[in-house]
């Protein structure tokens, strides 16, 4: 009696696989998160004259320095993530951020959620879908 | 009117990025757990110093004109990418894949077109640190 082997071997191949597919979900999440960080930091930059000045004045912001940082850990994940997928499926899931990226502009920055922007959100959510559920 | 002079940054630092994409992943498959062989683990810190590399261009080139053109000149990197995969990892080219990126890619267009009709100021600023880890 042989056991299916074939069988098991795929669905541990396909728990691997939705891992990554997670990996990367969470990894765009904590990158537009960096975003935002970054862009409330960067707008608070004190006028500066000369470059060391302005490096200094970077070094002390607590919201770029966390942007930063949630960058650091956004590449782990990646890497993480890549080691056991596909870098063809896995790397266009990063499009993802742009969906991230619409939705905290309009919940911390008050931008408009215009139609052409919500159009191009749902096509992306909609393609990441096609990569992840498709590929083998 | 879109700078020709941002659109060739821009499309520089998605190739960049896209080298990062494959030296990450060349590297990830040797990660160890072990910091000192992380730290030695050259294709990891290749394609981390090609991500901050591109993210350069990025910042520069998107510093001025429509992101309705320069986001899709970003999302070029994915379609290198996909090439790199293949011949580098020996990744199969599937109807899913080509699907799926081709919504993206016409995703990231109209966020794009809305970022411009928008005039958002996290887009701009966003787009060159989307670029950064990804682009």
């Amino acid at each position: 009696m042989t056991t299916p082997a074939p069988a098991h071997v795929s669905e541990a191949h396909r728990k691997t696989r939705q891992r990554s597919i997670l990996l990367v979900t969470i990894c765009t999440i904590i990158g537009a998160l960096a975003q935002i960080f970054i862009k409330a930091g960067a707008s608070r930059l004190p006028e500066t004259h000369t470059t060391l000045q302005a490096v200094l004045a970077m070094a002390v912001n607590p919201r770029l320095l966390l942007g930063y940082s949630l960058y650091g850990i956004n590449t782990v994940l990646l890497a993480l993530a890549l080691r056991d997928g596909e870098l063809s499926m896995l790397y266009p899931i990063i499009a993802l951020t742009y969906v991230w990226v619409a939705g905290l502009s309009v919940l911390v920055f008050h931008e408009i959620m215009n139609p052409l922007r919500t159009v191009g959100v749902i096509t992306i959510v909609l393609g990441v879908a096609v990569l992840g559920r498709g590929s083998k | 009117m879109t700078p020709v002079s941002s659109m060739v940054l821009v499309a520089i630092g998605s190739f960049i990025g896209s080298f990062g994409a494959v030296f990450l992943k060349a590297g990830a498959v040797r990660i160890e757990r072990n910091v000192a062989a992380l730290i030695v683990n050259w294709r990891l810190m290749a394609g981390i110093t090609l991500f901050c590399l591109s993210s350069v261009f990025f910042v520069l080139g998107l510093k001025h004109g429509e992101l309705s053109v320069l986001y899709p000149i970003v999302s070029l990197g994915y379609i290198w990418t996909l090439l790199w995969s293949r011949l580098f990892f020996g990744e199969e080219f599937t109807k899913a894949k080509i699907a799926g990126l081709a919504l993206i890619l016409i995703g990231v267009l109209f966020v794009g077109m809305g970022a411009d009709r928008g005039r958002s100021a996290v887009s701009r600023a966003g787009a060159a640190n989307t670029a950064m880890l990804h682009r």
